[in-house]
């Protein structure tokens, strides 16, 4: 489909803009795993400290970056698939909403007026444009989805009474409505709690309520990063290999059965905390292994249609087709095959280690440890981002109308971040072991032998994880030298929106699985038994008293430190 | 679906089921367990450590987490105490994991956490907090010192 004018433009922007600022992010990536092998020892460099930067690595990467390339990514797919042109209207309302937000919030860590890292836990509070800032970019991402691609598809339903609903399409608004679901509790606690404590108008909220809150939308979160590669990996991915999607209802039957399952799982990052019962911390663990499920069917859907497509070029044998897969090709759209790969693999590791970070007491070995580092930059910094960063690659090639250029440097990047991230998961889960913890400057103290904190135990495996980091962020620059010369190429045709798109092997159609309502309905209901007790739970037994804000800089409370002097609090 | 998908949805299944017969069985028959929420135990203003039963070895200790360190900082403990730990925060949302034990416990200001454990090794246990607390954080531990 050709695209042009104000459309494209807004196009093009959601992917380069999120990468100027994944830039930033994955510098400070770097900036992090030296700081904590103590190679770099000082807690502040380049006039950003450890944990301004950490925040903005976190919010970057896993919020902005993330949700850009979603709606870039789905405004496409959408597009392409139900064969319609998007309003430029509202995808100008969306952008605004997403940029703008984008810019309060990165104005507040910029001016380290928001250092409380991406899960913003109170009672340590941000400046309101933090908060401000992130509900716009939500709400602007919800836009395209409610005023352009829902009627676009009831448009294009009155035109094809009896079409199937288009898998790709399915998956966008899986995404989507599940996205609608858990922005409610977030904003809530945003809303209700954390801007009216930050702008003075309370004095006082309930942390615990404000986690289980913010874990009801952080969980299912990675479903909305997930999901989009998912989507490719059935409907791009198996055309890559010449091949196809093996089978249709099991891709809709895994999208579906997301919907059902992947909300009511939040208390899983709660199993340490006071305040809520166990016996429905076990019963979220359940959940999550049941979330689990859809995960094995994709990996069977997907290992099934590499085998297929591998088999049409010439693979034989029970194992020997896997040397048939283009791994290192070039040609025309197989160097994306790269990405994809190489997520996989990383995702592989994300699955198992994430199942026992799932296992309740087992998470008690593990959790706030290296250990759930290593897991995430397998999961979402593994097949996600390397998922997002060959489809904005791709995308931006066809909507500029360009070649992508460097093709060597764009195929070798995902391997190298697949060497430099396992070499990272590995180190952060066996230092793990030894109990060295996330979220922590540990050169400036536990890695630093001349502190008397010093954990000699960790200081071998915090400098493996500064190599593995590195080999990474190498890949990363090899990505960037074939996005920029992509970027700035001259057009040689026509600016188009279009996938490589696989046709399905077993394609019988499954009238329960095209259809949403149905399990819309046992999600909604299965939330709403899941945490109407925790919540509950969280405003009266659980908790015993409110509390007031707190900057990170002082051990008293906001309202304080305003009143008295702040020289005469001694630190 | 074909034969192949079905047995690999139900072997998922079988696989997911049996791991989370495990954790149950982890649980309920070894009593590994996690925190769950206490009524009747309020937040306390000063962390020490309370002798129940010399002579059983048992102790109560309660842990404050604030801003940056741990009342209290160091406690000692004769080997083979049994000890119920309770920790709260005094300020902003904290953690620790007690090293080579299964403690591992969020401190959230306004409710109490509570894990049982048992040191029978002499030793250092180290302790480090490991929710991000300010600026400070990385310079917040303490340890038991079981001799
Ligand atoms: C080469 C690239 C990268 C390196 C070297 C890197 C390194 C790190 C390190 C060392 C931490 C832990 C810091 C700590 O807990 O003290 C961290 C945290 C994190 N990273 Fe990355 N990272 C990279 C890329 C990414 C990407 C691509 C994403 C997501 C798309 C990502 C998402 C996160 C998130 C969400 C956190 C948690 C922040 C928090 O605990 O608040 N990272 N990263
Ligand atoms: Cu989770
Ligand atoms: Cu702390």
């Amino acid at each position: 489909m050709s695209i042009r004018g104000g459309l494209r433009f807004i196009l093009l922007s959601e992917i380069v803009f999120p990468f100027v600022l994944l830039i930033l992010g994955v510098t400070l990536g770097l900036l992090q795993v030296l700081q904590r092998a103590g190679i770099i020892k000082s807690t502040s460099y380049l006039g950003i400290e450890y944990y301004q930067g950490l925040t903005l690595h976190g919010t970057i990467n896993a919020i902005v970056f993330t949700t850009f390339i979603i709606v870039a990514f789905s405004n496409a797919m959408v597009m392409f698939s139900l064969k319609r042109s998007l309003k430029p209207g509202v995808q100008w309302v969306s952008w605004l909403l997403m940029v703008g937000g984008t810019l309060m919030a990165a104005y507040a860590m910029l001016t380290g007026k928001a250092n409380v890292l991406y899960t913003f836990y109170p009672p340590l509070i941000a400046h309101w444009t933090f908060y401000v800032g992130v509900v716009l970019l939500v709400v602007g991402s919800l836009v395209p989805f409610f005023f352009d691609w829902i009627p676009n598809y009831i448009a294009w339903r009155r035109e094809n009474p009896t079409g199937r609903f288009p898998l790709p399409v399915l998956g966008v608004f899986v995404t989507f409505i599940l996205w609608f679901i858990i922005v409610i509790p977030v904003s809530i606690e945003i809303l209700f709690q954390l801007l009216p404590l930050s702008l003075g108008w309370v004095e006082e909220i309930n942390p615990l309520l404000a986690r289980t809150l913010f874990w009801f939308f952080g969980h299912p979160l990675v479903y909305f990063w997930l999901l989009p590669a998912y989507i490719m990996l059935y409907s791009i991915l198996p055309k890559l290999v010449g091949g196809k999607l093996y089978s249709d209802p099991a891709a809709r039957l895994a999208l579906l059965l997301f919907l059902v399952f992947s909300v009511p799982v939040g208390l899983h990052h709660q199993y340490t905390e006071g305040g809520l019962s166990a016996g429905w911390k076990l019963w979220h663990a359940f959940l999550t292994f049941m979330v689990a499920l859809p995960s094995f069917i994709t990996a069977f859907t997907v290992a099934a249609s590499l085998e297929h497509g591998a088999r049409q070029r010439g693979g034989k044998g029970l194992f020997a087709w896997w040397a048939k897969l283009p791994y290192f090709s070039r040609e025309g759209d197989q160097w994306l095959f790269s990405y994809f790969i190489a997520g996989l693999l990383l995702f592989l590791f994300g699955g198992i280690t994430g199942i026992v970070n799932a296992s309740y007491n087992l998470n008690l070995a593990v959790h706030n440890t290296s250990w759930v580092v290593g897991h995430f930059h397998t999961t979402v910094g593994g097949l996600v981002t390397l998922a997002f960063l060959g489809i904005s690659l791709y995308m931006m090639a066809k909507l500029r109308g360009v070649e992508v250029k460097a093709k060597g440097l764009a195929v070798a990047a995902p391997y190298l971040w697949l060497i430099g991230m396992m070499v990272f998961e590995v180190a952060m889960s066996v230092a793990a072991f030894y109990g060295f913890p996330r979220r922590t400057a540990a050169g400036a103290s536990y890695i630093d032998p001349a502190s008397p904190l010093y954990h000699p135990e960790w200081y071998f495996w915090a400098h493996l994880s500064a190599g593995g980091g590195a080999i990474a962020v190498l890949g990363f620059v090899a990505y960037l030298v074939s996005f920029l010369g992509t970027l700035f190429a001259r057009p040689v045709r026509e600016p188009v929106v279009e996938f490589p798109m696989a046709e399905a092997l077993h394609d019988e159609p499954v009238p329960l699985l095209s259809n949403l309502r149905p399990w819309l309905t046992v999600s909604i209901l299965l939330i709403a038994f899941s945490y109407t007790y925790p919540i509950y739970e969280s405003m009266t037994k659980g908790i015993t008293a409110k509390s007031p804000a707190y900057n990170d800089r002082l051990p008293v409370p906001l309202k304080q430190t305003q009143t008295e002097a702040s020289a005469e609090i001694p630190r | 679906m074909d034969r192949f998908e079905k047995n690999a949805i139900v072997l998922a299944l079988a696989l997911l089921f049996f791991f989370f017969g495990l954790v149950v069985y982890a649980a309920k028959a070894l009593q590994i367990e996690v925190p769950t929420c206490l009524t009747g135990v309020n937040p306390f203003q000063e962390g020490r450590v309370i002798v129940l039963d010399e002579g059983a070895k048992r102790y109560q200790v309660n842990l404050l987490a604030r801003m940056w360190n741990f009342e209290p900082y160091e406690i000692r403990l004769p080997a083979g105490a049994k000890v119920d730990l309770y920790l709260t925060s005094r300020d902003v949302v904290h953690g620790l994991r007690i090293n080579y034990t299964n403690v591992n416990l969020m401190a959230i200001p306004g409710t109490v956490s509570y894990a049982r454990v048992r040191f029978d090794k002499p030793g250092v246990y180290s302790i480090v907090c490991h929710e991000y607390c300010g600026i400070n954080h990385h310079l917040m531990a303490g340890k038991i010192i079981v001799e």
